[in-house]
């Protein structure tokens, strides 16, 4: 039996939590994320580094928040993901588990915030090497190149959101997109409607996306659109110093003023 | 439209001389072409673009009758009035959509009975009725594919003008099934010969297991509308709209304005059962509150509301909302574990 399974039957069992949320295997080759209520079900629980989901994305599910103590399994970005969330009042220190799997023998508990932060400072928080590889090729083009790049990716948009649907950061109960009075962002899924779109989500993912890619893995059409908020988290980390996701209480750069903050980028 | 399927012989590595008369008589063609890792149905100038070898296309076909963006009408505000300019049925085009599987051309078959239901949506049925669809019979079949289960097969020409199917390395059968299939046909006729010896189609189909059998599931649906299973089953679902934008079958769809001071359109645009925000109302009150009435209103309507007030199949068994759902929400898993209820 594996660490995981054994971790998540105790924190059950001593009714530490009600609820954990981890991955099971899927259909095919898949896997997928499941929630485990029972100290029975724990033994559907796998872990697999390749396919793991960013499941913070369920944390803020009323459903979640109604089990009460909640832990759930979390990669680095996933971890980074509950720190983000934490900076913006969305859920308590100490009201959440985090249980990080380093191996099959082998799994941590991050019981607070604090923890998390500390772990987070050695743990490295990089790109897939074949997107690190597009990122390159996209750097180093003209801006009317990498214009037509995406524009020829946005035509495949169908706006299904599976993109909004799978950030954790994306948790708006109602979505500027919905916004019809007045409509800020044209609804259709025509070249326009798209632009608007993806621009719109990259602005407000910026200095909050923790890049965990999964607006690129659920996306149905393989649209990288993780690449699109990356050189927005570059430019905040330049400017304003702050890297998102990695301490519980980092004042969002865009909400707060300060009187040393640079100015030289305003025209 | 019934006529007897008229079969014929074609001699050929592949069929691009077929895909050239067509696009040499004017039709545009819309078929699967790939970009990047991914495969989807495209309109082509040359039948190079044509990628023969994938099984399924991330999107269904639906959009050559169901664009995801459709203009319903225009308008202009003038001093005292405002003027509409209908559209004009008339520059649909003549098209042809090559290449697409049994799964896609059926699906056909419950678009058409949605948008004929209470009101003839002439958006659709006019460029239906300029729409050829040839398809190709399966050869290879996935983990997701369910067809048979669902009324179909790999061989199935429901929806399909013309099927054509590969019989060997330089021979195709192609199958002339309706008036519609004949008259492209005449277009490229000359490069067919006639079927000699009676080819046994099956011998050269996949095999696609059956999962579940569709009337006991028709049965069941009918007394468990509430059943903790749909909260079960959409624990994990997102609520993004993937699974309904790549269904063959799938017609909702949504009116949206766009407009400047002094004129606009009205768009027909896709919309989903799975989105929250699909049958919210003005005063905040959600009818299918959770993921989980969505997800039983996505099951019912495909294999409940629509076989009994149609008499068509919402669902296709093509599997492609499984292999778009980023959490594995798979219909053909899920629907067999309702059978079992």
């Amino acid at each position: 039996m594996s660490n995981l399974i054994k971790t998540a039957e105790e924190l059950l069992q001593n009714k530490k939590v009600n609820l954990v949320i981890g991955y099971e295997k899927g259909t095919g080759s898949k896997t997928r994320p499941v929630f485990i209520r029972k100290t029975e079900e724990a033994s559907k629980l796998v872990f697999d580094p390749e396919m793991s989901q960013n499941l913070a994305v369920y944390l803020l599910r009323p459903e979640v928040k109604k089990a009460g103590k909640t832990a759930f399994v979390a990669t680095v970005p996933a971890l980074r993901s509950m720190l983000q969330l934490a900076s913006e009042c969305q859920i308590k220190d100490r009201d959440l588990i985090a249980i990080y799997v380093k191996d099959d023998q082998n799994t941590l508990l991050f019981e607070d915030f604090k923890s998390v932060e500390t772990f987070l400072e050695t743990a490295s928080t990089g790109f897939k090497p074949e997107e690190q590889e597009l990122l390159s090729k996209l750097l180093a083009m003209s801006t009317q190149e990498r214009f037509s790049f995406w524009t020829t990716e946005f035509e495949k948009c169908i706006k299904c959101y599976a993109c909004r649907a799978a950030c954790p950061m994306c948790y708006c109960h109602r979505c500027t997109t919905e916004c019809n009075q007045p409509q800020w962002i044209a609804p259709a899924s025509h070249p326009l409607g798209v632009l608007e779109w993806h621009l719109m989500r990259a602005m407000h993912l910026t200095g909050r996306c923790v890049n965990c890619g999964e607006c690129a893995t659920a996306c149905p059409v393989g649209i990288p659109l993780n690449l699109l908020t990356y050189s927005m988290m570059e430019s905040m980390e330049a400017e304003f110093g702050t890297k998102p996701g990695m301490k519980a209480d980092t004042k969002y750069a865009l909400s707060v003023y300060k009187p040393e903050d640079k100015e030289s980028f305003i025209l | 439209m019934a006529m007897e399927i008229e079969r014929k012989i074609y001699k050929n590595s592949s069929p691009d001389a077929i895909v050239e008369r067509l696009l040499k008589a004017g039709k545009k063609v819309t078929a699967p072409v790939r970009s990047g890792k991914t495969v989807d149905f495209r309109e082509i100038k040359s039948p190079s673009e044509i990628e023969y070898k994938t099984l399924t296309t991330i999107q269904s076909a639906k959009k050559v009758a169901f664009p995801k963006v459709d203009r319903v009408v225009e308008f202009e505000v003038l001093k005292n009035s405002v003027n509409t300019l209908e559209i004009d049925f008339e520059a649909y085009p003549e098209q042809v959509l090559f290449g697409a599987r049994p799964c896609d051309a059926a699906g056909f078959v419950p678009l058409h009975a949605i948008f004929n239901w209470d009101y003839a949506d002439q958006f659709f049925l006019k460029r239906y009725e300029k729409t050829a669809i040839i398809s190709f019979a399966c050869s290879t079949a996935d983990e997701y594919c369910f067809c048979t289960s669902v009324g179909g097969n790999p061989g199935n020409t429901e929806g399909s003008d013309i099927q054509i199917t590969r019989t060997g390395n330089d021979q195709f059968l192609v199958e002339i099934i309706t008036p519609k299939g004949k008259a492209v046909s005449a277009l490229f006729d000359d490069l067919l010969v006639p079927e000699t010896e009676k080819t046994e189609k099956e011998k050269f189909l996949s095999d696609v297991p059956g999962a579940f059998d569709f009337d006991k599931v028709y049965n069941k649906l009918s007394s468990i509308f509430e059943n903790p299973v749909w909260e079960e089953q959409a624990s994990r679902c997102l609520g993004c709209g993937a699974c309904a934008f790549v269904c063959p079958a799938c017609a909702c769809f949504d009116f949206q304005d766009e407009k400047s001071l002094k004129k606009g359109s009205r768009l027909k645009l896709w919309d989903s059962c799975g989105f929250s925000g699909f049958t919210i109302h003005t005063s905040g009150h959600n009818p299918r509150e959770s993921q989980g009435d969505r997800w039983r209103q996505r099951v019912m309507h495909k294999f409940s509301y629509m076989p009994h007030r149609l008499q068509v199949r919402g669902c296709t068994g093509c599997g492609r909302c499984s292999r778009a759902c980023p959490v594995d929400m798979n219909i053909k898993e899920h629907i067999s574990q309702i059978e079992s209820l």
